[in-house]
């Protein structure tokens, strides 16, 4: 009895932080389920994943009402990275993962740069874009969302289309690979290279995530890595979470949200890079 | 542009609506298989073994076993991405949006490659 209230309260937290985020709650959930309940890391990385698909599918609810989430993005991006996942999955084993450890974390550690950048407005917050790029108006990515803390419409134009997919190509590989939370980046690439603002990147990347985590998700629950008895209490709280996380989400300031990141962010890539070198924390 | 806009968002509504449906029966059968396992005072499986099969998910709730209640329950809640595709791929045929109806299917195939990969592998 005691572990369900844990499971739930954990879960609301996680749920909450996630979908303001657009972030998996792995980074809460994991170290919980090891750290406090002890549980074997392969069923913690059971119910992480459906944690992920909680948070997603939460969180999306109450996005697709108001408007923040970029639906075109999303699939077309979604592309890039289940193909990277499915090509990181086979790859196991294959290839070494050291350098790849690093490779990501460092580019974590350069998203981290450049948000303390935006946050101290060396860079404009409410980037419009120049609405030059040919794909994305190709793709008709360019997209608007009403911003609830600043009372305004923001219309926004998506940049570096190609360089978006291809960051997304390899942060669905480096999931598949590593097995590492592809939340961070998937916003950091929306953010940092795409130029969208960061609340249309969080809501499309809670999208994009339970999509991605579905199609890896079937290989743990036949597999018997997703504990009934965890998963259940653990993806109750996270719906109710991401759920009322989702519309604080909206009132929230970007600045708010960016503040929060970083640090996570930071940790991220400093875990990654270190691990690249063999010292786990 | 606005009749585009307020006609993506009417079908956005109608997306919306359909996943809450499919987030709710999750969540309800995840509460009712909860709510069982504190009244039996356990999952009606020991710790490591629960029903991973279709077989024994369904015969473990005919025998109102939580652990088997939940597992389908986390199944459901697996599918809602998959649900939320396919509703997409509907949205974007209705706006008359071909290049996201490929786009969206293309990404519906390789859903269902990776969940058949997680079937097989078993």
């Amino acid at each position: 009895m005691q572990q369900i209230i844990l499971l739930l309260a954990v879960g609301v937290l996680a749920g909450v932080l996630g979908s303001i985020l657009g972030i998996g709650g792995g980074i809460i959930v994991t170290p919980v389920l090891t750290l406090a309940i002890g549980l074997d890391i392969k069923y913690a990385i059971g119910a992480s994943i459906i944690a992920v698909i909680a948070t997603s599918s939460g969180a999306t609810i109450a996005y697709l009402k108001d408007d923040m989430l970029n639906l075109r993005v999303a699939m077309f991006l979604e592309i890039a990275t289940t193909v990277g996942a499915i090509i990181g999955a086979l790859l196991t084993g294959i290839v070494p993962t050291g350098f790849l450890f690093i490779l990501f974390g460092a580019f974590l550690l350069f998203s981290t740069y450049n948000m303390i950048q935006k946050l101290r407005g060396k860079v404009a917050e409410q980037h419009v874009g120049a609405g030059e790029d040919k794909w994305a108006k190709k793709l008709n990515l360019n997209g608007t969302y009403y911003d609830k803390a600043n009372q305004e419409q923001v219309d926004y134009a998506v940049e570096q289309v190609p360089g978006g997919f291809a960051m997304m190509f390899g942060a669905g590989i480096a999931s598949g690979l590593l097995g590492i939370g592809s939340g961070v980046f998937k916003v950091t690439a929306m953010d940092t290279i795409m130029k969208m603002p960061l609340k249309p990147s969080s809501a499309t990347s809670n999208l994009m995530m339970g999509v991605t985590a579905a199609a890896s998700a079937t290989v743990y629950f036949f597999s018997g890595a997703i504990i009934p008895s965890v998963a259940a209490p653990l993806a109750i709280g996270i719906l109710v979470g991401s759920t009322v996380g989702s519309r604080i989400m909206q009132y929230l300031q970007p600045r708010v949200i960016r503040m929060i990141f970083i640090p996570i962010l930071l940790y991220t890539g400093l875990q990654m890079v270190l691990k690249g070198f063999g010292v786990h924390i | 542009m606005t009749d585009k806009k307020a006609e993506m968002a009417q079908i956005e509504l109608v997306i919306g609506k359909i996943l809450r449906i499919g987030v709710a029966v999750s969540a309800t059968l995840l509460i009712i298989g909860m709510l069982l396992a504190i009244i039996h005072g356990g999952t009606g499986y020991s710790e490591y073994q629960f029903p991973t099969t279709f077989t024994e998910i369904f015969s473990g709730i005919a025998a109102f076993k939580a652990g088997a209640m939940i597992m389908l329950g986390l199944f459901c809640l697996i599918l809602t991405p998959v649900l939320r595709v396919v509703v997409s791929i509907y949205a974007f045929a209705k706006e008359g949006d071909y290049l996201y109806v490929w786009i969206t299917v293309i990404v519906l195939v390789i859903l269902i490659i990776g969940m058949a990969i997680g079937f097989i592998k078993k």
